[in-house]
């Protein structure tokens, strides 16, 4: 039996592909982010990426849990969903279930995303349901203004932390392979293009897609990542990831990570005494490989690695949740409730 | 041999106890099943340890379950039991407080040895030192009569213990004139993989019905005749299967697919599984990381057009309480089910209490008004799920329903309603994209449209920030905010003018009226009916609907001199009352994690009747 969702999805079928700019994508309600806040470059690369995914803007969701970053589906012209701190991935993973037609979004922040809904977001990597999360890094905890976060450096002084935190923080990227993550990747808010091609990315992936973008708080954590992202230092600490390609960095190409045993090292290509075929050739399709280069995040003598660490597919949940319903239908016939109402003992009272 | 002597009762309430390791629970299920096809009436009490295997033969480890049927109109599963079944000596000291004085005992010798006598702490045996006259005792070694009728199978000594609970079965279905074909069926069709244990059990379950037919140990058959009850096709059901079916109903009447979120919960995970297993009929079971995954991905599932559903009890609507206030402000259709258990915390995790309505009721932050109904039998699960659904999707709301531990594993006769009779609820998805806005309202229910996402033109987004009238935008204007509240209290308060009106069992007024809720109904009807035989002037009013009331409950109130609001909790329902009615009624509250008996809501009524409270 066809339910009334399915009526409704038939009935409104666009054939015609809509052409859409990046403007389609902007909502009319006004972007209430701090002047200057990271957030404003992932929404706009966001709307940049989404005209070319394919996909019917009203078949988008946007889901998001509590904290500056998840405003974000109020400045989306999609169907949106603000939701409870830490709970987008499961209000999220709850609709993709009931409706697998709808491109899924969530997005969440470090504090959103890995303190108050850690537990959600580490069992849907597992369940690895078709959704795309967003994690907006900024290792502070913005709208409730600036108490540490679970990504902050130990020993961060905050209004709640005046004599240093103590809290080890949390590397997302190695939390979401620790929790069997298939799609695995972080980004810059400093850096459009690079983003734009993950955002895509991502979005293409079939099961669960994890990107975290490092974004600065102008705020309460100022420059928290401009080691990474102004010019005068990033291409010395930071290291792309490109599947097939060796991880050569540095302003003059003149460095690469190279393995030693299980340890990822920084070499010199300069010195004579490795050369690029002696460098660690990056494998997105390696589990193994993916956490030793996710491990190599806060190595204070390693480049921060950036880009996709891992993209594997592995049975989508809701797929195989449909999977299941169909075969249950195949071999007991479509359920009917007057039989199943009159099922096993019964007797009738004249 | 002498033939055997037949008398007739109209009732009997029979108490199968042993380890929680003996098999009780089917025993007394087996049982309830077959005198179900009978047509007698009947209602069952579970009562089984948290523990799911308590070491054996200690006090703590004892599983019972209670049936009372018989020929007449059957509310409870009986105050006390006149017979009681019990397989070793821990069951029979757990469970003697329950036996009628002059009741009778039949027992399993073999359990009664020195180690079972020590660690249930009896000094002596209690079958020989007297202090048991007062029963009519029957002792039958049921071990070592299993173990005779399984003697020439090579099976092992464990399976041979396992089967002895079907020895007691069948002896228990001789004494009562009780057919074994169900059971046998029901033993062909759940062993037809594992042919040893199903030869055993089917051995054992006739030599046991033998074994009363050819001793001379049980002198006197009973018959117990059907009951009068309304013509048409019954089955015998739970609590939790009721539910779980009045759910799919609902859905399949609303033309929407089913989407349960739920985590794990004694005693709710019987719909859970229930549930889960009906994937053919397009029900969704998603089993979450927590109970907050729970709730919130029915939500989603809600968003998306499904009928979302969460299935929980008490500790688990604490953690929900956030996600419930969410839909009260994104104004989806929900429906959480509590079946409550003891608290406060884990409590009584398999005992029944009803003490969850004020949270029901009032348990969020913020003015977040949530219609609460409560079910009041096994049976009526079934009706309070389909109503819960027709609210929730009529109003936009999260609709709380309450049933309890009593009634979901409890069971009772059921007549089987026509499905295609049943109304349609199919809600209106909005399709239209002309003058669309998200928080604008039916001009009747006040109900906002459902725009499903997929619906081109309708993008719009919803959250838990306070939405601005018609608009939806977020708004944190004070006039807004102020109407906003309003509007949604109001919203709910005129439910009211959709549900039926209270109706009184018994006159229309007079000296008492005693008004519960949710599973004590079947107790408080039979104290009120045998106090109305005996010419006192008491009426019995039930409350399906706690939130909001029906719109006569004050005016019947009224009439009455005193009203007693029986209740398993410190006086939850009477606290509403008195606020919203402001009558000076009596509460009558018991917390032991066990059903009222009615006699002792019957003794409330007398004392109150004479003027003594």
């Amino acid at each position: 039996m066809s339910t009334l969702v399915d009526e409704i999805l038939r009935s409104t079928i666009v054939t015609e592909a809509a052409k859409y700019s990046s403007k389609d994508f902007q909502s009319d309600q006004d972007v209430r982010w701090c002047p200057g806040c990271g957030d404003y470059s992932i929404l706009a690369q966001t709307q940049r990426v989404m005209p070319d995914l394919g996909i019917p803007r009203h078949k988008m969701v946007f889901v998001s849990g509590i904290g500056c970053s998840s405003r974000f589906p109020y400045y989306m012209n999609t169907y949106g969903f603000h939701g409870i701190h830490g709970r987008a991935t499961v209000i999220a993973s709850g609709l993709k279930m009931a409706r697998p037609d709808l491109s899924v979004w969530v997005v969440t922040g470090d504090g959103d995303g890995m303190s108050i809904g850690g537990n959600h977001f580490i069992h849907l990597l597992r369940r690895n349901l078709d959704i795309n999360v967003l994690l907006f890094n900024n290792q502070i905890y913005g709208l409730t203004k600036g108490q540490y976060s679970p990504t902050s450096e130990v020993g961060k002084i905050t209004k709640s932390t005046p004599y240093g935190s103590l809290d080890y923080p949390f590397n997302p990227a190695s939390l979401a392979l620790g929790s069997s993550a298939t799609f695995v990747a972080r980004s810059l808010d400093r850096d459009p293009k690079q983003m734009q091609s993950i955002i895509k990315r991502a979005a293409e992936h079939k099961g669960t897609s994890f990107v975290e973008i490092y974004q600065n708080c102008n705020v309460f954590n100022d420059g928290a990542f401009f080691q990474f992202t102004e010019k005068e230092t990033k291409d010395d600490s930071v290291v792309f990831l490109e599947h097939g390609k060796p991880l050569v960095f540095g302003k003059e190409k003149d460095k690469g990570i190279r393995l030693n045993g299980f340890s990822p090292e920084a070499v010199s290509l300069k010195d004579g005494k490795y050369s690029v075929s002696d460098l660690l050739v990056h494998n997105e399709k390696d589990t193994t490989l993916s956490f030793i280069l996710a491990d190599m995040t806060y190595k204070p003598h390693l480049p921060r690695p950036v880009g996709i660490f891992l993209a594997i597919d592995r049975p989508v949940y809701e797929q195989e949740m449909e999977r299941q319903i169909s075969f249950a239908k195949e071999k007991r016939g479509e359920g009917d409730m007057t039989r199943l109402l009159s099922s096993g003992d019964t007797w009738v009272v004249q | 041999m002498a033939e055997k002597r037949v008398e007739n009762l109209d009732e009997v309430t029979i108490r199968f106890a042993g380890d929680s390791g003996d098999g009780m629970q089917l025993t007394g299920t087996q049982f309830t099943n077959t005198t179900a096809i009978l047509g007698n009436d009947l209602s069952t009490l579970p009562d089984y340890p948290a523990e799911i295997r308590a070491p054996a033969g200690t006090l703590f480890g004892v599983s019972g379950f209670q049936i009372h049927f018989g020929s007449t109109e059957i509310n409870t599963p009986g105050d006390q039991c006149d017979v009681l079944v019990a397989m070793n000596a821990a069951a029979l000291k757990v469970n003697l407080g329950s036996l009628i004085d002059g009741g009778t005992i039949i027992v399993n010798t073999d359990g009664f040895n020195e180690k079972n006598l020590r660690l249930s702490g009896y000094s002596q045996s209690p079958l020989h030192d007297g202090s048991l006259d007062k029963y009519r005792m029957h002792e039958v070694d049921i071990s070592k009569l299993t173990a005779l009728a399984l003697q020439d199978l090579n099976i092992s000594s464990k399976l041979v213990d396992r089967s002895k609970n079907f020895f007691a079965l069948g002896m228990m279905y001789w004494i009562y004139n009780r057919p074994l074909e169900t059971t046998i069926e029901w033993i062909k069709s759940k062993f037809k993989d594992k042919p040893d244990i199903l030869e055993a059990n089917l051995r054992v379950l006739k030599a046991g019905w033998n074994f009363g037919e050819t001793t001379e140990i049980f002198s006197v058959r009973y018959e117990v005749g059907p009951a009068k009850l309304a013509p048409g096709r019954y089955r015998n059901i739970t609590g939790n299967q009721a539910l779980a079916w009045g759910l799919m109903a609902a859905a399949k009447k609303a033309k929407l697919d089913l989407f349960l979120g739920s985590y794990p919960i004694t005693p709710a995970s019987d719909v859970l599984h229930e549930l889960s297993f009906y994937k053919s009929y397009g029900v969704k079971t998603f089993q979450a990381e927590d109970e907050i995954a729970g709730i919130c991905s029915a939500l989603g599932a809600s968003f998306g057009g499904a009928l979302g559903v969460t299935t929980t009890s008490g500790p688990g609507v604490a953690l929900k309480s956030e996600a419930i206030g969410l839909a009260v402000m994104v104004e989806l259709p929900l429906i959480i089910c509590n079946i409550q258990r003891g608290g406060p915390s884990t409590g009584l995790p398999t005992k029944t209490e009803q003490a969850d309505l004020l949270q029901a009721v009032y348990g969020r932050n913020g003015e977040a008004p949530v219609p609460v109904i409560a079910a009041a039998t096994p049976s009526d699960c079934f009706d309070a799920a389909f109503e819960a659904a027709r609210i929730a999707l009529k109003y936009m709301t999260p609709v709380m329903l309450l049933s309890d531990g009593y009634l979901g594993n409890g069971s009772e006769p059921w007549l089987i309603p026509d499905f295609n009779k049943l109304p349609d609820m199919s809600p209106e998805f909005r399709t239209n994209p002309e003058g669309f806005f998200p928080y604008s309202r039916d001009e009747a229910t006040l109900a906002r449209p459902w725009a499903i996402p997929g619906t081109p033109g309708l993008e719009h987004r919803i959250g838990g920030l306070e939405k601005e009238h018609i608009t939806g935008n977020v708004s944190y204007d004070p006039e807004n905010h102020e109407k906003m509240v309003h509007l949604r209290a109001e919203k709910i308060e005129r439910i009211a003018d959709d549900i039926p009106l209270a109706t009184v069992e018994g006159d229309p007024d007079g000296d008492l009226l005693v008004v519960g809720w949710g599973g004590t109904y079947g107790a408080i009807k039979s104290a009120v009916a045998r106090q109305r035989q005996k010419g006192h002037p008491v009426s019995h009013l039930h409350l399906r609907y706690l939130n909001p009331m029906p719109k006569n409950l004050g005016e019947i109130l009224y009439k009455f001199k005193r009203v007693l609001v029986p209740e398993i909790n410190l006086g939850q329902l009477i606290k509403i009352l008195r606020s919203k009615y402001l009558v000076p009624a009596i509460g009558f509250n018991r917390v032991r994690g066990l059903p009222f008996k009615s006699i002792e809501i019957e003794k409330e009524i007398e004392e109150i009747l004479k003027g003594k409270k």
